[in-house]
């Protein structure tokens, strides 16, 4: 049985349809990639997986069960965790705190379970030194950090990575594949949207190419970057 | 204290020690009178600080619950604060109800919506109570010596309700940030205030947290209620004075930060009491003034919060 799986889902802002008709399974434990042009409506397809937005027709299911009219909130309480492009921490709270918040409420956890648990996210994504640091005071790489923690700390069977690692240095772009690389393969099902292919390419088992709002190819990922349409939508740009 | 009482020393010495209590015993009972103006202003602070919604029915609704407690005194027989133990459970669910199906809807990005309906509301308040309780006034008695009772603390005496009235606001105000600051309740009020929508993304229902945060507030405001009735006259038509002196306090303090509103009751309340030192006519007119000079000064508070 699939983790998510998408059938015909359709999306329009007025007369611009940002998800077309979009069909799609990931069987549990994979890692997908998302890719496609500025404006496919990459972080839409999140949206309407996390409830932000709701889906004009079709279907998405979770776990087998339909979540299609689900609040956001019950899709995290059911295993769905995500980043955002632009970091959203809750700026005014501790490191610490957003975790907790995330722990307490999207795990359903007690207190003395989650700050052990937190703990332990944030040593794994690198934040222990920042844990008692208002959110808001941090930088670009460790506002990344914490999306990915805090949207751990909500304990994710789906976890949706959304440009994780965009605007970050080669450098700390290795360090973050890392930490991603080491949560695939604890047994969290990853879908992620990135423009860096190079830190994508080698994490993710398949790829898939939206466009326009369309699934325009899902396939090997070495297959999809060498095929026409890719390379027809990607004209003149080097992947 | 050794600085204040050689200051007071030699202020007696030079003002007559006489004059010189006065003037403190003006001040103290200024003080405790903030602890009133306090407990009228932490429940608008809170739903301010949370949802930034002005709740310009709050005054009514301290006034409602005070007919409330009123009515289990007289009806029952209760002690006024074993009333008050009565109406709290009930007054949090008529907030959690009124938030939840009525407020949450005027919540976005347009502020007329809350200011237009808390404001009928005020007045559909107003007008039940007249109908329901006519417009006399009416006092909820505190039952034995409790009303006329004080206690010598030095050069001046102060009354055991007002002692309690502020006893019970510092004790509301570090509640509630204790709330804020160490439960998990309060990181969900604090996160949906930042951000609802990535609040909802990490399992919180923001209309539910709302309502809670309301619930509280009618808690704190059914306390206001209590003192405001066992010490003074109250009728149905007093609410938007309240709401007032509670905006007043608020504001003084700095939107949202709750050891600001006990600060700014007690400037309200000592500027009242100095202003009616000098002539009773310019008690409210004193607390008025005191507001807008603080205003001048400090247009965001005297403890503002972060920007927002």
């Amino acid at each position: 049985m699939p983790i998510l799986a998408l059938d015909n889902v359709s999306k329009k802002f007025g007369a611009l349809a940002v998800a077309d008709r979009i069909s799609f399974e990931v069987p549990q434990g994979q890692a997908l990639g998302i890719i496609g042009p500025n404006g496919a409506g990459k972080s839409t397809l999140f949206n309407l997986v996390t409830g932000n937005l709701a889906v004009d027709a079709g279907s998405i299911a979770f776990a087998g069960q339909d979540v299609t009219r689900l609040r956001a909130m019950r899709r995290c309480a059911m295993g769905i965790g995500r980043t955002f492009q632009i970091p959203q921490p809750f700026g005014k709270l501790t490191v610490f705190e957003n975790l907790l918040v995330a722990a307490a409420f999207g795990a359903n956890e007690q207190e003395a379970d989650a700050t052990e648990r937190c703990a332990a996210i944030l040593e794994e994504t690198g934040l222990a030194r920042q844990a008692n640091r208002v959110a808001g005071s941090l930088s670009l790489l460790e506002r990344k950090r914490l999306e990915l923690a805090r949207a751990l700390a909500t304990d994710p069977k789906l976890l949706l990575l959304d440009e994780i690692a965009g605007g970050l240095t080669e450098g700390e772009c290795g360090q973050l594949v890392e930490t991603i690389r080491a949560i695939h393969a604890r047994g969290v099902t990853v879908i992620w949207i990135e423009h860096v292919l190079h830190a994508l390419t080698p994490v993710v088992d398949r790829l898939l190419v939206l466009h326009f709002g369309r699934v325009i190819g899902i396939g090997d990922p070495r297959e999809m970057m060498e095929s026409e349409a890719v390379r027809e939508i990607y004209l003149g740009i080097e992947i | 204290m050794r600085d204040a009482l050689l200051i007071f020393h030699r202020l007696s010495r030079l003002a007559g020690v006489s004059q010189m209590t006065g003037i403190l015993d003006t001040i103290a009972q200024g003080v405790l009178l903030g602890g009133l103006y306090a407990l009228f202003a932490a429940g608008l602070s809170l739903v301010f600080g949370i949802m930034r919604l002005v709740n310009l029915a709050h005054g009514d609704l301290i006034v409602l619950a005070a007919f409330l407690i009123l009515m289990l005194v007289t009806a029952l027989g209760l002690s006024p604060f074993v009333a008050v133990l009565v109406a709290a459970p009930a007054m949090f669910a008529a907030g959690w109800l009124l938030q939840y199906h009525v407020l949450n809807r005027t919540l976005g990005d347009d502020i007329l919506p809350p200011l237009l309906v808390t404001f009928g509301l005020s007045i559909v308040i107003q007008n039940a109570l007249l109908e329901g309780f006519s417009a006399d006034s009416r006092r909820i008695p505190a039952g034995g010596t409790l009303e006329t009772a004080s206690l010598a603390l030095g050069p001046i005496s102060v009354g055991v309700m007002p002692l309690l009235t502020f006893v019970s606001a510092v004790a509301v105000i570090v509640l509630l940030n204790r709330l804020f600051y160490a439960t998990a309740l309060g990181r969900a009020f604090r996160a949906t205030s930042d951000d609802p929508v990535t609040a909802g993304l990490m399992g919180i229902e923001p209309r539910r947290v709302f309502a809670t945060a309301t619930g509280i507030a009618m808690v704190v405001v059914t306390i206001a209620a209590l003192y405001l009735g066992t010490r003074a006259n109250f009728d149905p038509t007093i609410g938007p004075a309240r709401l007032i002196y509670a905006f007043e306090a608020v504001i003084i303090g700095g939107l949202g930060s709750l050891w600001g509103t006990l600060a700014g009751g007690i400037i309200i309340g000592v500027a009242q009491t100095l202003g009616a030192a000098v002539n009773p006519e310019w008690q409210i007119l004193a607390g008025h003034v005191a507001f807008l000079v603080v205003l001048v000064f400090k247009p965001r508070g005297l403890f503002p919060r972060a920007h927002d």
